[in-house]
Formats: C-alpha cells, structure tokens, sequence
C-alpha cells in the first residue's frame, strides 16, 4: 500500500455458508480517484463493496481504510482479531455509504435525513444541524425540497438527499452501490451528474454500477469481476481498449445488444 | 325491562365506581403490557439467543392457554409460591403479562417489517443500535404495527371483564351482581355490553385518529 490509498483490501473472502462469492480480493484504491466496480450478477461487486462499508464482515483478508485497519487487524501469526467497537467505528466514520434502494427513511423530511446524523452522531444543535444540511441539500440541488418527505420525491431525487446524507458527515470516500439501477433511465442523468461533480471535486469514490458509459468516462480505474474474483484491474483505456480479455468482451456484449455502444 | 332507569339511576354511584376499576385495569394492565412487550420484542432481538428462547417459550405457554385459567393460577396458586396478590393487583399483573405476550409479537412483527436498508443506512453514519431503535425503528414501526397493537388494546378491555372471577369490582362482577339482587340477568348483561361497547367505540376511534396523524408523512402527495 502506497501514502496515497485510501484504501487497501488484501487477500479478501467472504463466504455466505458453504458459498464462497469473493475469493482473495486484493484491490487497492487511490484517493482522490473514482473507482468503478463492474462485473455480471452474482460476481461479488456489491458483496465487495459491502465489505469496505462493513455491512459484511468478510470471512478472510483485510481491509485497511486511510491507514486505520476496518474491522479486524492482522496478526503477525497470520490470524485476524476483531478491533474494539470504538476503532471500528472510527475506520467507518471515514466512508458515506449510497444504496441502490437510497433506503431513506419514511418518517423524516429530506432536511431531516440530512441532518439525523449530525444531531445524534456528531452531537450538533438543531440549528446548526438544520443548516449544515440545507447547505449540503443545496448542494445536490434540492433545497426547494428540504420539507419533503421521501414519499412526495422523485426516485432520482431521493437518491440525492441519500447522496447528501451521506456527505453531510463529511466521509473521506464514498461508496455507491448501484446508484442508479432502480431508476428510471431519465431519472439517472441527475444522479449521475451529482457523482460527476462529486468525482471533480476530488472525492474518493468506490461506484459498483451497470452505467458502464459512466465507469468509462469518469472512472479513473475500473475493476471488472467475475465469479467472486477480480478479474481485471486498470485505467478505462487498458481494461475496456482492444485487445479485450475474452470474458469481459462477452460481458460488454450484453450491453451492446441493449443498444448501449457507447464505448471505447 | 325491569332494569328501569331508576333503579340505574339509584346505582350509579356504584357503577361509575365499576366502570372506574375496568378502566383503571385496562389502561393500567394496557401500558404495562405494552412496555413489558416492548422489552420482551427487543431483547429477543438483541439479546443472546438462550434469551430469544427462553422468552419464545414463555410468549407460546401465555398464547396457548386461556386467560381464565392464567388467572385463576396466578390469584389462587399464587400464593402456594409466596406471590399473594390483592385481586386488583392480581389482575393487573396478569393483564400485564397476557398482553405482553401478544404485543410482543406484534412488535417483533413491526421490527422485522422495517426495510432491514433502513437500519444498514443508519449503521453506516455512525448510529448506535440505541439510537437507530429510538430514531430510525420505534417511528417506523409504530406506524405499522398500530392497527394490531389499538385491536390487541380492545381485546384487554374486554379481558378486564375475567378479572370478575377473582372478584376485582369492575363492571361485569358489580352488573353481575345488581343483575343477581334484582333477578335481571339479561337486563344486566345487556346494559354491561353496552358498557363495553361504549368503550371499545371511543379506543378504536382514537386509533384511527392516530394512525392518520401518523401516517400522513407515508401517504403525502405533494
């Protein structure tokens, strides 16, 4: 792992019984850069990622987050042991977390959802949470919405304050799970344009996304994974340009028989 | 009728002294329930699994056997293991307990039935399971298990009237026995059902009234 990652996964498996879905994952990720999870259903991207949100605890291997070991720390007899609740905590206040099924909740406002978190996590007034999270609302364009509740939005707009909730906690990286597949196609443009301007604004960004015209244009590195093992790591020119590995060249075919030839 | 309404009228000390008791049991009895079914849903939530079977036993002896007889344990076999109650406390336990065992489930249903995402998307901003059960769960539940737990409110109220065999002085014992001294039995039963339903009429009404304040923010159109 070099200074300048993020976050540094090494020999990762996660196993759901006598499934095995990740099998030694190393992936290293550089801050500042957009990283682009892509692969076929059942490939393990979204359990990877998961695993970096900790909402997974992975069965072997470790994850490192800004220096600070998520979770479990490696022994130097090879074995892991699992860190104190106060240093897991830490390690995951660094990452925001993005859902495909935005998973606001129902019962609060979008000013609300925005700013639950700095009330009872980061202990701030009423008033400053309410303001902090109008700033961040603003920034994802939806101020005019603030008095909302999830249910009188849009679904892209609903991913949006799901966006802002995220980042009104001011994470290191942000981490989107299919951010845009359970919207309709003229909903995602909005989303998409809220990550782009987040990517140029030098966020950390781990995507797991169908949007391979969005992985192409704005990853700075795309990961292609199959069966539960990182198949493919690179720049967008050396994963997606020719000459292709066979495999993801099967798999870029089911986009283009949608009609999606958009690539490279 | 012979139940004329002078002679209700020369009882109606009594029986607003009845009604008293049978309200007093039931919102008592209700809000215990509530809260002991509150604790008894987390903990087999939360609680280590010996817990979750433990009380999982407990909840199916209290489903699977009648009030009646859960009663007449409690205020006659009581005290063979040093629990002697009174007959209104005696009541007021074993309303407590039989209703926890319901609302129990009806939380744990109402847990269960929240997004599992919703909870997920709490633990990643950093709150604690404290604060993810007091901000994110208990609003999102209650709005769901709402209709059960107003319907489970009614079903103690009329509960309260078993309370009778042990001879607490709530409406059905005191009717019963204005009914007994005047030889109107079904002028009594009618007048106490009317009681009831009274009653059950006013709880149900307020449920509704809550569920639509509290579901306004899930039907909302802007």
């Amino acid at each position: 792992m070099t200074t300048t990652d993020a976050i540094s996964v090494r020999g990762l498996s996660k196993r759901f019984g006598a499934v095995e879905v990740l099998h030694g994952i190393d992936l290293d990720i550089a801050a500042g850069e957009v990283t682009c999870l892509i692969g076929p259903s059942g490939s393990g991207k979204s359990t990877l990622l998961r695993c970096i949100a900790f909402l997974e605890e992975a069965s072997a291997g470790t994850i490192v987050v800004n220096g600070q070991p998520l979770g479990f720390e490696q022994q130097a007899d090879g074995t892991r042991t699992r860190l104190p609740a106060q240093r897991i905590r830490a390690a995951r206040a660094q990452i925001g977390m993005c859902f495909q099924q935005f998973n606001l909740w129902p019962h609060m406002t979008a000013l609300g959802n925005v700013g639950e978190a700095l009330k009872t996590v980061r202990r701030m007034s009423r008033a400053d949470a309410d303001a902090k999270a109008m700033a961040q609302l603003r920034k994802v364009g939806l101020e005019a919405r603030a008095g909302h509740y999830p249910s009188q939005l849009s679904g892209g707009q609903q991913q949006r304050v799901a966006i802002a909730r995220a980042l009104a906690l001011e994470p290191k990286i942000m981490l989107f799970d299919e951010p845009t597949s359970s919207l309709d196609p003229e909903l995602t443009g909005e989303v998409l344009n809220v990550m782009r301007a987040l990517a140029a604004d030098g966020m950390t960004m781990v995507v797991v996304s169908h949007e391979i015209g969005f992985a192409a244009s704005v990853g700075s590195k795309i990961a292609f994974l199959d069966h539960g093992r990182l198949l493919l790591q690179g720049s967008p020119q050396q994963v997606f340009g020719k000459p292709r590995h066979a495999r993801l060249d099967q798999f870029l075919d089911t986009y283009l028989d949608r009609g999606a030839a958009m690539l490279v | 009728m012979r139940l004329d309404l002078g002679l209700i009228a020369s009882l109606a000390p009594e029986l607003a002294q009845a009604l008293g008791v049978t309200v007093l049991t039931w919102l008592g009895g209700a809000l215990a329930a509530v809260l002991l079914g509150f604790v008894v849903a987390l903990a087999r939530r939360y609680g280590p699994r010996m817990l979750d079977a433990v009380l999982g036993a407990g909840v199916e002896v209290v489903r699977g056997t009648p009030f009646l007889i859960q009663l007449f344990l409690l205020y006659y076999g009581g005290p063979f293991v040093g629990l002697a109650l009174d007959p209104v406390p005696a009541g007021l336990f074993g309303l407590a307990i039989y209703g926890a065992a319901y609302f129990s489930e009806i939380f744990r249903a109402g847990f269960e039935a929240v997004p599992p995402g919703h909870v997920e998307a709490a633990e990643c901003l950093g709150l604690t399971r404290a604060q993810t059960v007091r901000r994110i769960l208990v609003p999102e539940m209650t709005m769901l298990v709402l209709p059960p737990a107003v319907n489970m409110v009614i079903v103690l109220l009329k509960e309260t009237a078993v309370l009778s065999i042990i001879t607490v002085p709530e409406l059905t014992f005191q009717i019963s026995a204005i009914g007994s001294a005047n030889y109107a039995f079904v002028e009594s039963l009618f007048l106490l059902a009317c009681f009831y339903w009274v009653l059950v009429e006013a709880c149900s009404r307020l449920g509704r009234t809550a569920e639509a304040r509290l579901s306004r923010f899930r039907f909302a159109h802007a």
